[in-house]
């Protein structure tokens, strides 16, 4: 393509054929060098310390550190959590983008601000919430204390708190897909005798699945990582309400740094493992991908 | 409009011989009767009326914002009229949710689904039939497979949706439609994302393919050329009205209002005055009938090609030669009225008249009066 051009005009002496859309040499590489530091040293550096701070003791110490039982507690607590709170969040993304982005009714833009309300707030306060509403001095708290049911400072209330912070990662996902894609498909679909629910299942559904999975992946690292709302809710006690987060941050209180660490790589590596997974996916369907995307 | 483009020799559209078709022997009637639709406050259409005999071709042709696409909306079932009634053979088609209307609806965006290839997506319909009239998974392979060679699609049941051109998506759309036997077939702008030429490919394939299959067909269109040569007969909307019904030739040469003179086909609209039976352009009055047009202010509208020029002569209308352009087949005059600052503009033959300049007159050959409104 580029030959069929002549470039060798007056003014662009020096460096010969140069590329009218990209900037001189120097600024190029200046601006690569500029985002590759900014990445190494917010990004990679921590990522390899956490790691290289978990091992310096030895692998001996390592492996004792994340096999003590409230390590493991920490770990079990922290995967149920997740394993609740991801699916109810899917199903509750998966709903409201569908109401907001295939219908029109009153208050649909208060529903859609709402669905954002956990991303600005602080975390600390969706974890206070909790304990105003299910606390001992909360409303429901002494109903609740009489039925011996327990929310705050026990399971149901760290899963409610990673609930409410999760909210919006699967609906902030699908709503623009889902806005984008429009009703014809659906309409389609009707049209050909398709009740609403295999309209949903068969239609629907298959169009945002790729958006839904991203969601749920981010989802899922967020709903294992959370520390604020959760610490509030929690409790701290040990081997019974500390999720990984909590527990790295008792072990590093207590100057037990390689234990911290150890746990805290694990947390990392769990992290991790969801991006490997997204970008397997990614690489596996990108054809798929870019097919849902648009015709 | 004589843009009526023929298309030579080998047509690629062109339907096979004989086949198996399904039996199309369920199209109705349609009937709309007073349709009102307001969107809010916005009134989008104002007490239709349109009779759509079983097996007709009819384009509902008009401006956006004319009401057209929601009339059909409101035929498919996807929108809800606020008060009339819409019939199909005479039963009430609103009682009637979208699924159970059985319209076959084609969209200008295709809206195939992507995930489903080719033949899934001809399929769709009779595979989401509830389980007692669904037809057997190896039967509906095969109706998909003879509507894939109905549109000439043969060959691709395996592609999906993003690996074909517009034009064959159309037809795979065509071929979806057509595949639940639909009472009524429904279609929304069908050409408009496509281009030129396969638009007047497409337009001929889906002449033919009506006249084989049968259905009763309502198509949406803003593009005059289109509905005048597809269709039986055309339905001509503005703002939420219909403003004249008839075969094309009738719309095309007896329009019966301003805006359907001005919409169809060129044009040129010169403000006159009618008194005592005749035309009068200013002071001077010209060789032409008024008909039964009544006395009082009046536009004069003709087509550029229904107009003879000559000398300056009495009872013609005084003009001065403002340019003259290559248009297709002829060549066109750009002609300002003396005296006044209203141009119109007429076709000559291309061969004829290369040095047509300064004042000359002219005089339409075919013209229609209408009283001035306002």
């Amino acid at each position: 393509m580029s030959d069929a051009i002549p470039l060798d005009l007056d003014f662009a002496t020096g460096d010969r054929a140069r590329s009218v859309t990209t900037e001189r040499r120097p600024v190029r590489i200046a601006l690569i060098l500029i985002a590759v530091a900014f990445l190494t040293l917010f990004l990679l550096l921590p990522l390899f310390a956490v790691f290289l701070e978990a091992v310096r003791a030895g692998f001996g110490s390592y492996w004792s550190a994340i096999s003590e039982p409230d390590a493991i507690a920490a770990m079990k607590l922290t995967l149920m959590v997740a394993a609740i709170a991801v699916p109810a969040n899917l199903i509750f993304g998966l709903a409201a983008s569908w109401a907001i982005a295939k219908f029109e009714f009153p208050g649909k833009s208060v529903l859609n601000t709402l669905i954002d309300l956990p991303f600005s707030v602080s975390p600390v306060i969706s974890g206070l919430v909790y304990v105003l509403l299910f606390g001992l001095q909360g409303y429901f708290g002494p109903y609740l204390q009489s039925h011996g049911i327990q929310i705050i400072f026990a399971v149901p209330g760290i899963v409610l708190a990673t609930i409410f912070v999760t909210f919006p990662f699967v609906a902030r996902e699908l709503v623009p897909l889902m806005q984008e894609q429009g009703t014809q498909d659906e309409e389609a679909a009707l049209s050909l005798g398709a009740s609403g629910l295999k309209t949903f299942f068969l239609v629907t559904l298959p169009n945002v699945k790729w958006a839904l999975l991203y969601g749920v992946i981010l989802c899922n690292a967020r709903a294992m990582g959370e520390f604020g709302a959760v610490s509030v809710v929690s409790g701290h006690i040990r081997g019974k309400t500390n999720t990984m987060p909590l527990q790295v941050e008792i072990l590093y209180n207590e100057y037990n740094f390689a234990a911290a660490f150890a746990v805290a790589s694990l947390l990392a590596l769990l992290a991790l493992v969801t991006l490997v997974i997204k970008v397997a996916l990614e690489w596996r369907f990108t054809d798929q991908i870019a097919a849902s995307r648009r015709h | 409009m004589d843009a009526r483009v023929l298309i030579e020799g080998n047509d690629p559209v062109a339907l096979p011989d004989g086949g198996p078709l399904p039996h199309w022997d369920k199209t109705v009637d349609v009937s709309v009767e007073t349709v009102v639709k307001t969107f809010g406050t916005t009134p989008a259409l104002h007490g239709v009326s349109l009779d759509i005999a079983a097996g007709e071709l009819v384009a509902l042709l008009g401006p956006s914002g004319s009401g057209k696409t929601t009339l059909l909306r409101i035929l498919a079932g996807l929108d809800v009229p606020t008060s009339g009634r819409v019939l199909f053979d005479g039963e009430d088609a609103l009682k009637l949710t979208v699924p159970e209307r059985n319209v076959g609806l084609v969209f200008q965006s295709y809206a195939l689904f992507r995930h489903m290839t080719v033949l899934e997506n001809i399929g769709f319909g009779l595979h989401v039939r509830p389980w007692s009239r669904r037809p057997r998974r190896r039967d509906i392979r095969r109706r998909a497979l003879e509507l894939l060679d109905l549109v000439q699609l043969s060959g691709l049941e395996k592609r999906y949706p993003s690996q074909l051109s517009g034009g064959q998506r159309q037809r795979v759309a065509f071929a979806r439609a057509l595949a639940i036997e639909p009472r009524v077939l429904l279609l929304d702008e069908p050409f408009g994302a496509l281009d030129a030429k396969v638009r007047r490919e497409l337009r001929r394939w889906l002449r033919e393919i009506h006249d084989k299959t049968g259905h009763t067909t309502v198509f949406v269109t803003h593009d005059q050329e289109e509905a005048l040569e597809l269709a039986d007969r055309v339905v001509v909307m503005s703002e939420g009205r219909i403003e004249q019904v008839g075969t094309p030739d009738e719309i095309y040469d007896r329009p019966n209002s301003p805006f359907v003179f001005s919409f169809i086909g060129e044009s040129s609209g010169l403000p006159v005055r009618v008194e005592g039976g005749g035309v009068w352009l200013d002071e001077r009055p010209l060789d032409l009938a008024a008909g039964d047009t009544p006395d009082g202010p009046a536009t004069l509208f003709f087509r550029p090609h229904d107009v003879e020029i000559g000398h300056e002569s009495a009872g013609a209308i005084p003009v001065v030669v403002q340019g003259l352009r290559r248009h297709g087949g002829a060549r066109r005059l750009d002609l300002e009225i003396s005296g006044r600052r209203d141009r119109i503009e007429i076709d000559l033959p291309a061969g004829d008249w290369l040095n047509v300049s300064g004042r000359i007159s002219v005089r339409p050959r075919r013209y229609r009066l209408f009283p001035a409104s306002g």
